[in-house]
């Protein structure tokens, strides 16, 4: 049997190894990490016959040059990206959801992501990792995770384990879709603000800044203002929270956040919109808009739905 | 105990033990984490013990907040009998001139001679509230009155692993280089967070007392396992 092998010939941007995450170990300060855009990780997976929880490369802005070094691979990229695989040294465009056979020699680069920040690398059979507290997902900076907790660089080689269906040749049709806003929930602090500054983040656009990563994402906008205390006791963060800082500009948690925190938390984005949020890109503007508990945990309901009807379309 | 359970988002619940920061709350809240925990109940995902606060974050396919509140509300615990088995984790440092980065400052603010410093920093057991922020982190307690300083006004980009600093009545150890403002006052050559040891990934777990103790910087290249 061909021992299937890939190179990376260049890094791409963030490129980590990720899958659904590891939870329960807040309490020694490692956070979820796991695929920014889980559904787009999970599609990426069926696509490629994986089981839901098989590694995928993830990538920002710029994926990675892989090159097939030795037997086989078949694989799907998902998201929103511009990619190009040459094959038997013939170059052609890659299109999204859907599945390619690749063979010694040929090669895949992921050009970019368009208007739109992660992107999904799986392969059939998986990548051949080890798993570090039950998850293969990188967590840099705690070198937590598949790669001994580092991104993927130039010149590492992986391993591909054995799949079966060599002809899987599977596709779905799917966009990506926009929404106006970022829905939130009242924060546990949300009462430390200023009236105008509630106002404010309900009706004005906030910039995303350069400054956002795995672990947080940056606004500037109207300074929100703080009417109680700057600080608070430090105490836990969970994804998706909006903790504003004494210079007023709203930091969001993400997947890989600091596990405890001081700043007073004026909202909460809901589960809902988490994958739409992540794939906004620095330089873009965000709406927010306040919503009520009953009706973001129905917005999740729906949204589970939508992605289980569209793997159930793979 | 839980003075109020409010949402967080829409997948945690925020357990509030009140305001006040001492061993005796934080008591409450490791005992509310330890009892939780052990129970496994279905659609907890991660628990958040701090200070004062509890976080239960959920997975809302198996569980919503009005659910769990309830579950959680009707969770008895003694209020007696609330110490623990302590361990007791006794941790080197080293407080040369190369590693005590704040120590003027301190020194300045304080109006203490650095010796005053480090004597009324090594002659104190203390207690570990809670871990987190980076993996391991300890959040230690309480330090003396006398070299409580508020946190630097711009944070360092990039604090040194191994790093120990104090502020406001804590101590804490940067467990890996990361942003951070508090005094750095000397450094650390025992590696506190260790991925490879999934059992027991943490040296220091909330609960816990800890003994600093001070070595030279020859003994410090000696452990050195940081590197």
């Amino acid at each position: 049997m061909e021992i299937n092998k890939i190179t990376v010939l260049r890094e791409g941007v963030n490129s980590t190894f990720q899958d659904l995450g590891r939870g329960n170990l807040y309490h020694i300060g490692l956070p979820f990490s796991g695929a920014m855009d889980k559904r787009n990780y999970l599609i990426a997976n069926k696509l490629v016959g994986n089981k839901h929880n098989e590694a995928v490369i993830e990538f920002a802005y710029q994926g990675p040059l892989i090159k097939i070094e030795n037997g086989n691979i078949n694989f799907a990229i998902t998201g929103n990206i511009k990619f190009s695989i040459k094959k038997n040294g013939k170059l052609i465009n890659g299109d999204c959801y859907k599945t390619y056979y690749l063979s010694k020699n040929d090669e895949i680069d992921i050009i970019s992501t368009n208007n739109s920040v992660y992107g999904y690398f799986a392969v059939s059979g998986g990548f051949d990792l080890k798993k570090n507290f039950g998850s293969f997902s990188t967590t840099v900076r705690a070198k937590v995770g598949a790669n001994n907790g580092n991104k993927i660089s130039k010149n590492e080689n992986f391993f591909i384990k054995d799949f079966e269906n060599k002809n899987i040749n599977k596709n779905l049709k799917y966009t990506n879709s926009k929404i106006e806003y970022i829905r939130i929930l009242k924060g546990t602090n949300f009462d430390y603000f200023l009236e105008k500054s509630i106002k404010e983040l309900t009706s004005r656009e906030f910039l995303v800044s350069k400054l956002s990563d795995r672990m947080g994402m940056r606004l500037q906008g109207p300074k929100i203002q703080n009417l109680k205390e700057t600080n608070i006791r430090s105490e836990g963060l969970i994804k998706g929270v909006i903790q504003v800082p004494a210079d007023g500009n709203p930091i969001i948690m993400l997947s890989d956040h600091g596990t405890i925190g001081g700043y007073p938390k004026i909202a909460v984005v809901i589960s809902a919109d988490y994958d739409r949020l992540i794939q906004i890109p620095s330089g873009k503007k965000i709406k927010f808009k306040l919503i009520e508990l009953k009706e973001a945990e129905k917005l999740f309901k729906l949204f589970q739905m939508e992605t289980e009807n569209l793997l159930n379309q793979i | 105990m839980i003075k109020n359970i409010s949402n967080l988002g829409d997948a945690a619940l925020y357990c509030d033990f009140g305001n006040n920061v001492d061993q005796k709350t934080n008591f409450k809240v490791i005992k509310y984490f330890e009892n939780i925990k052990k129970q496994n109940i279905e659609g907890i995902t991660n628990l958040t013990p701090s200070y004062n606060k509890l976080i239960i974050s959920f997975d809302l396919n198996v569980v919503n907040f009005t659910e769990l509140k309830k579950k959680i509300e009707d969770i008895k615990i003694s209020e007696n009998n609330i110490k623990q088995n302590q361990k007791i984790i006794k941790i080197p440092i080293c407080c040369d001139d190369e590693f005590a980065l704040d120590i003027e400052r301190l020194s300045t603010k304080l109006n203490l001679t650095k010796k005053e410093i480090l004597e009324k920093y090594f002659n104190k057991e203390y207690f570990c509230y809670m871990t987190g922020f980076i993996a391991g982190m300890p959040f230690l307690g309480d330090i003396d009155k006398k070299i409580r300083l508020e946190r630097l006004i711009t944070p360092r980009v990039k604090v040194p692993k191994g790093a120990v600093g104090i502020t406001e009545q804590f101590a804490n150890i940067y467990t890996f280089e990361s942003p951070g403002g508090w005094n750095i006052l000397g450094s650390t050559p025992t590696k506190i967070f260790d991925q490879a040891n999934e059992k027991q990934p943490t040296l220091i777990c909330p609960g816990d007392k800890v003994l600093f103790y001070e070595i030279n910087k020859k003994e410090y290249f000696k452990i050195n396992g940081n590197k």
